[in-house]
């Protein structure tokens, strides 16, 4: 089979679930990995050291940020000279729209968010969770090429071969600046720290993190405030054990409703579903839509005063406790035994 | 301005969804506007108070699927438009994209389409980037902020590394994410108001379409593995006894 694969990436850095596609591409034949930036060579060589047979290249100005128009146009260009059987993308903001762009322009169909993927005969069949995980369900495609984008840390990085090399392939984009339509005004940047879908490590608060009647507030803030003020006091020892760990900062959305934390931490089905090797969740009952964004975790940690909270119907390890007990007490054990 | 919300109603998040003999039952759950949407519809109202116009809601569903259309006009939508023909069943994202697009052409002179970022029942978040590119609009997806000045929107995008600002002139597709700020409540006299509307629901005849034709096929759709996690309590005498404790059993699992 020949797969092509769409290297998503930011300002030249890539999107890790692009590796992981351009790996799910070279178990099905060869792969050819697509790349549009400006100044982005240094992705082909680093596609070729994940496994890429082929990189097609366009590095041109009117690629300089993401338009979907620009990007998508050029990607069913080149694919409809070219008639690869598939074409897999990361699932990430752009791969997601990328894909559903090409798809109308190709005329053939996407299978989004994959968690697996078969072949049977000519056709790939694929393997999605649906209704927010509470349901998986088989697709395929009839019309070739067959578009898919594959979910985040559901398939293993390829190994790398340093210094491996192939063909490169320099191409043009399929639209001139006058013909985009849109226009990218510039970038406000996002607080830092680990990305939650890429994170193998999550340490998570929910509402329980403000419960600290031991705390006594700052005068003068009104009641929203004081709510506000707690919350930042459980929510830094979230933190600090998630520094440790080197992990990523989620939230329910009760703590992000609340204004605990921004909405980008949100994990669930109205939030970011994230299925690391390791979530820990504090103070969070496990409301259905929660454990929408989380159950597929590997390893589930709860700490929760409420011994009947449903959180511990998926967790592997429960404590049933004050949070702002266990969490220094956790956070000084794991800086002990990982001489942090 | 000319303002249109496409919306569609699925089973409430909190249903219990299971497949049963081949197909998927959610119990007595109650069907409900897509929650996405609902900011879709919120950001089609505040664009229109501030900048005047009519806001219509699509929804492509079931002849009885009135639930979504009724939240949204009891939000304050002035008018909405019921697609539903039996050969619109099981449909895949581009043709329920076809759907809409033809619609949207139908009405006119439309401004502005509002989308949701997707849909929870089938998690597939395309349909707005692929309506767009029927009509050959540009499409403005993942808005957190909306602004518009003379003939140009503009809207800061949710993107993995923060904000991306990104303006086109309209008309345009514009999807919403959670960012945006909470939708309103329908009022008393909103919900009066929409139990009392007649929505006209429209065929693909009157569409002037034929039925499109899906290409994705899900021949099976099953209940997930259960996961028999037993939840091993850690106790201890003190917090650092328990925290030593589950250190050592997170270690042993190797997921650090
Ligand atoms: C359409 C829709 C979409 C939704 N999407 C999402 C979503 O994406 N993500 C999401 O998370 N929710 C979502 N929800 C909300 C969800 O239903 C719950 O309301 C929410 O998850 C509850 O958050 P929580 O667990 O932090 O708060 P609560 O349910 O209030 O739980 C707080 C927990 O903290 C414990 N606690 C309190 N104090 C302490 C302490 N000192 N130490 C230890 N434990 C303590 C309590 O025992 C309790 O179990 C959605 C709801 C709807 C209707
Ligand atoms: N049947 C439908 N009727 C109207 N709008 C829809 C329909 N299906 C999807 N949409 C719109 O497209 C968005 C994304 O849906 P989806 O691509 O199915 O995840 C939704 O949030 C709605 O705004």
């Amino acid at each position: 089979m020949k797969t092509w694969v769409y290297i998503d990436h930011f300002k030249g850095q890539a999107m890790p679930a692009s590796w992981e596609a351009l790996g799910a591409g070279k178990n099905l034949g060869t792969v050819t990995a697509v790349i549009f930036g400006q100044n982005v060579e240094a992705l082909a060589k680093e596609a070729f050291e994940n496994g890429a047979d082929e990189v097609l290249l366009a590095d041109d100005v009117t690629l300089a940020d993401y338009r979907a128009e620009a990007f998508s146009s050029s990607l069913s260009k080149l694919a409809a000279a070219a008639s690869p059987d598939a074409i897999f993308l990361p699932t990430t903001t752009r791969g997601r729209e990328i894909a559903a762009m090409a798809a109308i322009d190709l005329k053939t169909g996407v299978m989004v968010d994959v968690t697996a993927i078969e072949v049977q005969g000519d056709s790939i069949v694929v393997t999605r969770p649906i209704y927010a995980g509470k349901l998986l369900s088989k697709e395929t495609c009839s019309t070739r090429p067959q578009i898919v984008t594959l979910r985040g840390r559901a398939f293993p990085k390829p190994a790398t071969q340093a210094g491996r090399t192939s063909t490169l392939t320099k191409v043009s984009p399929a639209m001139s600046e006058a013909d985009i339509k849109s226009k990218v005004e510039g970038y406000t940047t996002a607080e830092a720290g680990v990305s939650l879908i890429d994170a193998s490590v999550i340490v998570s608060g929910g509402r329980g993190v403000s419960n600290n009647p031991a705390l006594t507030p700052p005068g003068g803030l009104d009641e929203k405030q004081t709510e506000i003020w707690r919350a930042q006091q459980g929510f830094a020892l979230v933190k600090e054990l998630a520094s440790v760990l080197g992990a990523a900062v989620g939230a329910s959305r009760a703590a992000v409703d609340a204004g605990y934390v921004t909405y980008s931490h949100q994990v669930g089905q109205t939030g970011k579903v994230v299925s690391p090797d390791l979530y820990i969740a504090n103070g969070i009952s496990g409301a259905i839509q929660h454990l929408a964004g989380m159950r597929t975790s590997k390893v589930i940690v709860a700490v929760n005063k409420d011994t009947d909270a449903p959180i511990f119907k998926v967790a592997r390890y429960g404590v049933v406790g004050d949070l702002f007990q266990i969490l220094p007490a956790l956070t000084a054990a794991f800086k002990q035994r990982l001489g942090k | 301005m000319k303002i249109v919300a496409c919306i569609k109603q699925v089973p409430d998040s909190a249903a219990k969804v299971v497949v049963e003999n081949g197909r998927v039952f959610w119990g007595d759950a109650p069907l409900v506007i897509n929650p996405w949407d609902e900011f879709a519809v919120e950001a089609a109202l505040q664009l229109k108070e501030k900048h005047g116009g009519t806001l219509t809601v699509i929804s492509v569903g079931g002849e009885n699927e009135k639930e979504a259309i009724k939240h949204a006009l009891a939000m304050g939508a002035d008018d909405a438009i019921l697609i539903a023909d039996p050969a619109l069943s099981g449909l895949d994202t581009q043709s329920i994209a076809q759907v809409l697009a033809s619609a949207i052409q139908k009405i006119g002179g439309v401004d502005v389409a509002f989308f949701g970022r997707q849909a929870i029942d089938s998690d597939s978040g395309l349909t707005p980037a692929q309506t767009a590119r029927l009509l050959n609009w540009p499409a403005l997806t993942l808005a957190a902020v909306i602004s518009v000045e003379a003939d140009t929107i503009k809207v800061d995008r949710a993107i993995e590394e923060g904000r991306q600002v990104v303006s086109a002139k309209m008309p345009a597709v514009v999807s919403l994410v959670k960012d945006y700020g909470e939708p309103r409540y329908p009022s008393f006299m909103g919900i009066r108001k929409a139990a009392r509307a007649e929505v006209p629901v429209w065929s693909l005849a009157n569409l002037g379409i034929s039925a499109p034709t899906s290409v994705i096929a899900w021949p099976e759709i099953t209940n997930p593995p259960s996961r028999n996690v037993v939840c091993e309590i850690i106790t201890g005498s003190s917090p650092e006894e328990i925290a030593a404790t589950l250190a050592d059993k997170i270690l042993a699992e190797k997921v650090l």
